[in-house]
């Protein structure tokens, strides 16, 4: 790590990271501009309240509800604010199909749709994953061993703006009849970047 | 800004290294950043383009080396710095020295609209110049200031997929030129065309431009 300079022996000592930023944190606080107390409410949300979960039941609700998947990929931030769930604005929702197959990224930051995916994992804000998506999507594939035909257009959506992106897969087969709760565990975070495929039936968690 | 944070097409990083049951947080100073980023945005003192800018004006060698969120606790120090709220020597004692600005602060009643991203449409001065269909050349621009047109799509021809409205521009509110709002569309460009002639043949790359990065190709 950049700010932790140097090591330390004694594992009771706060690394020059932690130091720092509690520095910025009581600084920020004294002078008014922060109050701890509600950044607590704020680590709590990203925590427990927001996450994957919240995209996999927009994706759900789409592969048993033809009308809300038309909706969806109209307008994915008002479909799903529709939801009971808050969602910034231009949220977009691109579809997987046999001839296409779409993989998100931003090469410029790390720009993500955190309102229905939660934060980001650490490979999205990486440099391995930011140079590579744009350029050998499907060698970035291969590292999440994922193999698509040769003849499958792969469309990179680089964030380059205030727009974002969600993948929308197709329902794996053998799921005739599941329920949206049930499906919606199939529908991994992986898959609405792009990285990965839905999960198989056989696959289903418990 | 040609910096190292605009990666795209770049070389020698290595294969991606997912992680498994990833927590949200690797360490309880990382969640205080994220807070302290969110709750900072009320006192409107800069914006997103601001914070992306700090950060892509640390040197080259700091950017490849911090993590993700001391590169966050860089940028902000940076911008409170620069926008007048706090001092270097304040962050060096660990204390406030001299007395806050009156501005804006996030309290509990917030807590939903810091959990959502800020709106950045804003009405438009003029028609959009494009609409989908348009072939379309990017512009070779090499602005030693904020650009969201990454370099591996400069001087480029693709076609205008969509017209997603009107936004804050983000290479003006970083250069003090104001919002100066600007058309964004969806860019789509071939695979060839961004790599050369042996490029995945069934490569598509979209970006999404502002308006003043394009001309009629």
């Amino acid at each position: 790590m950049y700010m932790s300079g140097h090591d330390h022996d004694d594992h009771s000592e706060l690394s020059p990271t932690q130091l720092r930023v509690r520095a910025l944190e009581t600084v920020l606080t004294e002078k008014g501009y922060v109050d701890p107390a509600v950044l607590d409410l704020i680590v709590e949300h990203y925590e427990t309240k927001t996450g994957p979960h919240i995209g996999a039941r927009a994706i759900a609700r789409a592969w048993v509800d033809a009308g809300f998947k038309a909706a969806l990929l109209a307008d994915a931030t008002k479909a799903i604010t529709g939801l009971g769930v808050a969602v910034g604005e231009h949220l977009i929702a691109v579809e997987n199909t046999p001839a296409r197959h779409n993989l998100v990224v931003c090469t410029l930051c790390s720009c993500y749709p955190w309102d229905v995916l939660g934060l980001p994992p650490t490979w999205y804000k990486s440099a391995p994953y930011r140079s590579r998506a744009v350029m050998d999507p499907r060698g970035v594939l291969a590292d999440f061993g994922v193999t698509l035909s040769a003849t499958t257009e792969v469309r990179v959506w680089d964030s380059t703006a205030e727009t974002r992106f969600i993948v929308m897969p197709p329902r794996p087969a053998g799921t005739e009849g599941w329920s949206e709760e049930r499906l919606a565990t199939l529908v991994t975070r992986d898959c609405m970047i792009g990285t990965g495929l839905p999960r198989q039936p056989d696959e289903a968690a418990p | 800004m040609n910096g190292v944070h605009d990666m795209g097409g770049m070389h020698g990083f290595g294969k991606v290294e997912p992680e498994t049951n990833e927590p949200a947080f690797h360490a309880a100073w990382e969640a205080r950043v994220l807070a302290m980023q969110r709750a900072l945005r009320f006192t409107r003192a800069w914006n997103i383009d601001m914070s992306r800018d700090a950060i892509e004006r640390l040197p080259a060698h700091v950017y490849l080396s911090a993590s993700y969120y001391e590169k966050w606790a860089l940028g902000i120090e940076r911008k409170a710095i620069e926008c007048g709220l706090i001092d270097a020597d304040e962050i060096e004692s660990g204390r406030a020295l001299r007395p806050g600005k009156p501005l804006p602060r996030m309290t509990r009643s917030d807590l939903p609209l810091a959990s959502t991203r800020g709106s950045f449409s804003r009405p438009s001065a003029a028609p959009a110049r494009f609409k989908p269909g348009d072939r379309v050349r990017t512009r070779n621009l090499n602005p030693p200031t904020h650009t969201r047109l990454p370099r591996y799509a400069r001087d480029r021809e693709g076609a205008v997929e969509a017209v997603r409205g009107c936004h804050v521009f983000p290479d003006s509110v970083t250069t003090a030129g104001g919002e100066n709002p600007q058309w964004l569309y969806t860019v789509v460009f071939d695979g060839r065309q961004l790599w050369g002639a042996h490029a995945d043949p069934a490569l598509k790359v979209s970006i999404e431009a502002f308006e003043p990065y394009l001309e009629p190709a």
